[in-house]
């Protein structure tokens, strides 16, 4: 599978990322490189191996439904670029 | 004329539902609804760089309980994914939900129409994260510059249930809608309080020409908060949509919205319906192993579900109209079941619990929840008028008076004196006066008017002030005159 550019413009709007002409021709060389070297696990043979669907050897680690303290509104909101009247203040959206 | 002459309808709906726990599905926060904005928050739901978040066992629960009343089959290996996308109500810029392993599988619930029964069958259910509220500071979300982001129901947590295409008119999906709501709410999975949000629907939408075999293309018509909203909008939908067919064109496969003020759907631009969420499995969360074991326990408190307790309520006698309302309102069907331990009268128990009862509830807007009458208060008040020891005049009085009181009704009668009068010679006197004080009656009477004794009743009723025993009444003065 080979990355194109169109392929890296779609994904930097997905992404929200607005990239430069020089940034697209890197991206598409960079993200080729990364997935030609991914690519080497297709050698193996993972004949009669089933599917990995996490790296850990867990499963079901849960908790019980009981309520944890939350933050306070301003303690909440001190990283926000932008807010008002115990909101996050955003851009307009689309 | 109108589209059903040449089209069916096919219609699936995508159900979220907010599951009962006390705190989110990975967070500690409390998923109360209406706090104040942005205080149900912690570092794991406002998505902080370097959180981890931790399952909630009893949304894993309920999900299970959920699907086995769906008569789903639940996974026995089930994972969370990623689903990316950048929209501000997503502090993450992806939601965790499940996509290839979903906690529940392929199931089925019935529904009665006028056209009888069905089957609908259930696609699949998953478990996934709320995203947050959006306030928009213009009239609609084309006209406002900024947007507020209120993050407490982010986290919330939600099943999502996928119906097939199963039904083909307007009834069916209705019907779907309510017995799904009345399932959820039995099994307690959900209170499923559709005013509050707490239950929102997607609706996928084509038709075909009558017979045709294929599906035409469909629209989705996203976030429906309430049954009428439903209809409204597959009223407009299907009329859109044939009238597109009818002019020889094409309908769009697209995602529309519903505004409710206009009544009529809109589509959505295409930037925003950008399908590609790029799934994959959530490293974050560990998978989840369902223990046959676990299931079964879970399926051993299964409580009696809405269809079961509509057979049982037809099995007693109950019209399909009074077991459908007392169905309709569980805690209404639970109240009545109390009371008929207590008074095996069904037929009786009814009339009283859904007429008199239910229209004190309407009239003072009260739920069942806020009534000071028990079942067993209930149920003594029916014996009362059972044995005749208050009429069933006197014992509209006396529920009126149970339910500003709070008061046993045995009480209520002793205390205001109102137990039926059965003592014949008490009542003879009585007669005896009203017979002297009414000779053209009496006359009328003995000249084979009828009615005239109707007017003597009510004489004596209205000297025993409603007391009298109106059967022992009635037969005193045909002696007394014969
Ligand atoms: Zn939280």
């Amino acid at each position: 599978m080979k990355i194109s550019r169109p392929d890296v413009e779609h994904v930097a709007m997905l992404a929200r990322l607005e990239l430069t002409e020089p940034e697209i021709e890197m991206f598409t060389e960079q993200l080729n490189s990364i997935l030609e070297y991914a690519a080497l696990l297709e050698q193996l043979n993972t004949d009669g191996v089933s599917p990995t669907a996490h790296v850990l050897p867990l499963h079901n680690v849960l908790r019980e439904d009981v309520t944890q303290p939350s933050l306070e509104q301003e303690r909440a909101l001190m990283n926000a670029p932008d807010a008002e009247n115990g909101f996050f203040r955003v851009p307009r959206i689309v | 004329m109108a589209w059903e002459d040449r089209y069916e309808m096919v219609c699936g709906v995508e159900t979220h539902v907010e599951l009962a726990t006390k705190t989110k599905i990975f967070c500690g926060c409390s998923t109360e609804f209406g706090g104040e904005q942005n205080t149900h928050v912690c570092p794991v739901c406002l998505g902080m760089p370097g959180v981890l978040p931790v399952l909630n066992r009893e949304v894993v629960h309920l999900a299970i309980k959920a699907g086995l009343a769906l008569n789903c089959e639940i996974a026995a290996f089930s994972k969370f994914d990623r689903k990316n996308y950048y929209y501000p109500d997503l502090p993450k810029n992806y939601q965790t939900s499940q996509y290839d392993l979903p906690i529940c599988g392929k199931g089925w619930v019935t529904i009665e129409t006028e056209g009888g029964t069905k089957e609908i069958g259930i696609t699949r259910a998953h478990m996934e994260e709320d995203a947050g509220k959006l306030v928009h500071s213009g009239e609609t979300i084309m006209s406002s510059d900024e947007s507020y982001v209120d993050y407490n129901r982010t986290g919330v947590p939600l099943l999502e249930i996928v119906s097939e295409p199963d039904m083909r008119s307007i009834p069916e999906v209705l019907a779907y809608l309510e017995q799904l709501v009345q399932i959820l709410q039995y099994t307690e999975v959900s209170d499923c309080r559709l005013e509050q949000g707490s239950v929102r629907f997607d609706v996928n939408l084509s038709l075909r020409r009558q017979g045709a075999a294929g599906f035409g293309i469909r629209t989705e018509t996203k976030n429906l908060n309430s049954f009428s909203s439903v209809r409204r909008c597959l009223e407009y939908e299907t009329e859109r949509q044939a009238q597109v067919l009818d002019d020889g064109g094409q309908v769009r496969q697209e995602t529309r919205t519903w505004d409710e003020g206009k009544g009529i759907t809109l589509a959505l631009r295409t930037k925003e319906e950008a399908h590609d969420y790029r799934y994959f499995p959530e490293p974050d969360l560990v998978p989840l192993v369902i223990e046959r074991a676990w299931v079964d326990k879970i399926r051993s408190t299964l409580p009696e579900l809405p269809a079961q307790r509509l057979s049982r309520y037809r099995e007693l006698g109950l019209s399909d109209y009074d077991a459908g309302v007392l169905v309709a309102a569980k805690p209404l069907a639970d109240f009545f079941d109390r009371a008929l331990a207590h008074f095996p009268q069904a037929k009786v128990l009814v009339n009283w619990v859904t007429g008199d009862f239910l229209r004190l509830l309407n009239a003072n807007q009260h739920s069942i929840a806020d009534s000071r009458i028990s079942p067993e208060q209930f149920a003594e008040l029916m014996g009362l008028i059972d044995q005749g020891v208050i009429s069933g005049k006197i014992g509209k009085n006396v529920l009126e008076e149970m339910y500003l009181t709070g008061k046993d009704p045995s009480l209520i009668v002793k205390e205001k004196n109102l137990a039926q009068i059965s003592d014949e010679g008490t009542l003879l006197g009585i007669v005896e006066e009203v017979l002297a004080a009414n000779p053209r009656s009496v006359e009328d009477f003995r000249a084979g008017k009828e009615k005239a004794i109707g007017f003597l009743v009510g004489q004596v009723m209205k000297a025993t002030k409603g007391q009298g025993n109106p059967g022992l009444v009635n037969r005193l003065l045909r002696e007394k005159m014969t």
